[in-house]
């Protein structure tokens, strides 16, 4: 499956990028782009070719393992979007970890408490949560923490001023591993307010998801039985039914991780996150066509691997799914 | 048990939120010196200054690299730099710098002839690129071209002796000296370059007040005090570093909070709020741009006269500058801005005068009025915060008048192409300035070899008159026959009226009031030198 969707994704990538109206080199020189630097830009970058040569030159660089060169910035893309993507994969699975704590623990109070005033609440919260605009969450954010309380920062993954060197990237797990409790704060502290205005939308869609398939479950034969058993509705909710009603969350799981790494741009625009999504939002504002194809190409990459990930986990959480058998 | 389970759970929570609030007051990380955190909307490209052209790159060059000539503090005026002084052949050909001495880059080579030498080699040599697709852009641009062109300008760099390095030209250029003290001419270490002319543009070595420390992609740089810098008692600061927070109130915000010190890029409406709040200052940029509205002159009507001539009078610049600039800008009257020298006092702007405009449009033959389409920016432009709204001000004024412009915006690139291309019959644009000499606003923007498709002259307005004056004013190089021979040029410009000069915009700064001797300097980016921190 991976090979035909990378195939036509660089296609389409590829086809959208150059159907952008404006050339790079216009993106470079704004308003003092003469018609001499013009041309020697563009014949610099290659761009004097035909479409079709200029696509198979780029097809022909990824099979080496080419991503190409940022025009901008002049460096190889798979070498300038790593520390871009870890940053993204960090926050993303930070909002996701509390989009499932919190939208799973949602989803089961209201349908344990089906049709009480709980329920309704909880759906409410989901119902805003959906509807809440990420920037709008993220600004009011920013408004109450950091401006009018001033508990936490407003922007960045850590505090510049502080002496520290990534190895991972991921800066949690860095500042963890150099045992530097400080900047394994401060980091905490920088990864919060982002990772809760990303997480709000999968969270309620995972509460209204989790509610839906645990009524469905609590509704079967099995835990009529175990009730009658006289089994504690704790262990009957967390153990018996909540594993049966974890297919589908599975699902949202893995669509919205997808959503997350490519849907962060807002996100990291508002919170001066330097991730990919706004990596890619500058490169199509110069138009850094390398950076655009070679950029969504990994991330539509990643969101494949992901949704293959979470096949496999199926069959790992039921075990009645099984791949390769009939 | 399970009650316990969620206790426990809860207790975990408000243990974590109360180590993560714990840290709330402090925002230092410990002892090192004085740091400046500078905020700004985005990262830098690449920080080798002769391969860029944006405003982000130099930002930071600047403060690692030095030119032979600087600009004065205020002002676009040329002071000596690493040169010291400097003299010119009576026909304007020869120029000889004399280098100051014992200047080391960061790298601890010596800063001589020979340095300065090779930097203009590498320039003029396009086999010197780092890669194919890199590109000396400004200098090809400043100086004609490259070794080799037609219109290249240079014909030979040579050290004369260790310290006196002499620039021989085919013909005498009147902005040579401006051209100069740019920022993408900063002189690298040869070393430096040689080593890896690409690592280079990661990883600049000059001879500036602050020396490159680290560069953390799309997040910051950091740069730190140069002990051996030749400038007795500067910097002040032991590091900068420069954050990149894209949006305006998010950095707005950043400050007010205390996360950085000083942030560029302020929304015209936070700079009210900056001026009512005692723990900041607000610091105006003197203007080097314009905001116009340009007709396109070889479209009916506007190939009129009395027709441009009756819009100039029809918009309110000093409402506009009310309305949109929040008071941060001035009404312009000439191509120009005021802070440059040759700049003409004298000329009288047409006055905010409906009656007269109507007037001039019954002479002109268009009593009824007319229609047009009308071009505004779709971005914030440093001259201009909010094209369409702007447009949308000038329209309500012109159908006053009888004229209905119907305003279009397509995307930034768009725009710039269509307007080269001469689609548009009225439109928003401005320029901001390179090396402070007039000569880049009216050749650049005004003159007839430049309204040639694609142009960037967007009012395709031609003037022979205008032409012979601009090109004597290039060839002459002393600066006060120059400057007169501008001021006639403005009077034409003025009396053709091929645009309206809305404004000259002062791009503000907020900093902390804590930070000292912040000078912001009309090219766009600062010399952080002389700024200090006083708690």
């Amino acid at each position: 499956m991976l090979i035909p969707v990378l195939i036509g994704m660089s296609i389409i990538t590829f086809s959208i990028v150059h159907a952008i109206p404006g050339s790079p080199a216009k993106a470079i020189l704004g308003e003092r782009a003469t018609p001499e630097a013009m041309e020697r830009l563009e014949e610099n970058m290659g761009l004097n070719d035909p479409l079709y040569i200029q696509y198979f030159r780029y097809v022909g660089n990824l099979l080496q393992g080419d991503l190409g060169t940022s025009v901008q910035t002049g460096r190889p893309v798979a070498e300038e979007i790593l520390p871009y993507l870890t940053a993204t994969f960090e926050l993303a699975l930070c909002a996701m970890l509390i989009a499932i704590f919190f939208g799973v623990n949602l989803g089961i109070l209201s349908a344990w408490r089906q049709n009480t005033s709980v329920d309704y609440l909880s759906m409410v919260i989901a119902l805003i949560g959906v509807s809440m605009p990420v920037f709008w969450l993220g600004l009011m954010e920013q408004w109450i923490f950091a401006q009018e309380l001033d508990w936490l920062p407003s922007n960045g993954r850590m505090d510049p001023r502080m002496f520290f060197e990534p190895i991972t990237n991921f800066y949690l797990l860095d500042a963890l591993i150099q045992g530097n409790l400080y900047a394994l704060q401060d980091a905490f502290r920088h990864m919060l307010l982002p990772a809760i205005a990303l997480g709000t939308i999968p969270m309620a869609i995972i509460a209204r998801m989790t509610r839906s398939s645990m009524l469905e479950v609590l509704r079967s034969d099995y835990i009529r039985t175990a009730r009658a058993k006289g089994v504690r509705e704790g262990l009957i909710i967390y153990k018996h039914a909540l594993k049966n009603a974890f297919i589908p969350i599975i699902t949202v799981f893995g669509l919205q991780m997808g959503l997350l790494l490519g849907g962060a741009i807002l996100t990291e625009t508002i919170f001066s996150w330097p991730g990919v999504g706004r990596y890619l939002y500058d490169a199509i504002h110069a138009r850094d066509y390398a950076v655009v194809q070679s950029g969504i190409l990994i991330v539509a990459t990643i969101f494949v691997i992901i949704n293959l990930i979470v096949d496999l986990l199926y069959a790992w959480i039921d075990p009645r799914i099984q791949y390769g058998k009939e | 048990m399970n009650m316990k389970k969620s206790l426990l759970i809860a207790v975990g929570f408000v243990l974590i939120l109360s180590t993560v609030l714990a840290g709330c007051g402090g925002k230092s990380a410990g002892g090192q010196g004085k740091t400046l955190i500078y905020g700004r909307g985005a990262d830098s490209p690449q920080l080798d200054p002769a391969l860029v052209t944006d405003g982000e790159s130099f930002r930071v060059t600047e403060n690692v690299m030095e030119t032979l000539v600087e600009y004065k503090k205020k002002s676009m005026e040329v002071k000596p730099g690493l040169a010291k002084d400097w003299e010119q052949s009576d026909d304007g050909k020869t120029w000889t710098f004399h280098l100051r001495e014992g200047i080391q880059f960061h790298d601890g080579t010596p800063f001589n002839a020979e340095a300065v030498v090779f930097n203009f080699e590498r320039w003029m040599n396009q086999e010197m690129k780092p890669s194919k697709k890199d590109d000396f852009t400004y200098y090809a641009s400043m100086f004609g071209g490259f070794k080799g062109d037609e219109g290249h300008i240079i014909e030979s760099v040579k050290a004369v002796d260790e310290y006196t390095v002499q620039f021989q030209l085919k013909e005498s250029q009147g902005p040579f000296l401006q051209n100069l003290a740019m920022s993408p001419f900063a002189i690298a270490s040869p070393k430096a370059v040689k080593a890896d002319p690409a690592e280079f543009a990661q990883h600049p070595v000059g001879t500036g007040p602050f020396k490159f420390k680290s560069w953390k992609k799309g997040d910051s740089i950091t740069i730190v005090k140069n002990e051996d810098y030749w400038q007795e008692g500067l910097p002040k600061l032991d590091r900068v570093i420069f954050e990149s927070i894209p949006d305006n109130s998010a950095r707005f915000t950043a400050l007010q909070s205390g996360d950085i010190d000083v942030m560029d890029g302020l929304n015209p409406d936070d700079a009210k709020r900056v001026e009512k709040n005692e723990n900041l200052q607000l610091l105006k940029r003197p203007p080097n741009n314009v905001g116009y509205l340009a007709f396109n002159t070889e479209k009916e009507p506007f190939d009129n006269k009395k027709v441009r001539q009756a819009i100039n009078h029809a918009v309110n610049k000093k409402g506009l500058i009310k309305s949109f600039y929040a008071g941060l800008a001035e009404p312009a009257k000439n191509p120009i801005p005021p802070s440059m020298w040759g700049y003409n006092e004298k000329v009288e702007p047409y006055e905010y005068d409906l009656d007269k405009a109507k007037q001039l449009l019954k002479e002109a033959g268009y009593e009824d009025g007319f229609k047009a389409t009308f071009y505004a920016m779709p971005e914030p432009r440093p001259y201009m915060p909010d094209g369409k709204k702007i447009a949308e001000y000038i329209q309500a004024d012109l159908k006053k008048i009888g004229i209905e412009v119907e305003i279009v915006s397509p995307e930034w690139q768009t725009y710039l192409e269509d307007t080269e291309q001469g689609k548009h019959e009225m439109a928003l644009l401005g320029w901001t300035g390179d090396n402070g000499d007039p000569d880049n606003f009216l050749y650049v923007l005004l003159d007839q070899d430049n309204a040639r498709v694609p142009a960037q002259n967007i009012a395709f307005y031609k003037n022979e008159q205008l032409h012979d004056i601009l090109i004597k004013a290039q060839r002459e190089t002393e600066q006060s026959k120059r400057a007169e021979l501008y001021k006639k040029a403005q009077h034409i410009i003025h009396e053709d009226a091929p645009w309206v000069p809305l404004v000259y915009s002062t791009p503000s700064l907020a900093a902390q009031s804590y930070v000292k001797g912040y000078q912001p300097h009309p090219k766009g980016s600062d010399s952080l030198a002389e700024v200090d921190i006083e708690k």
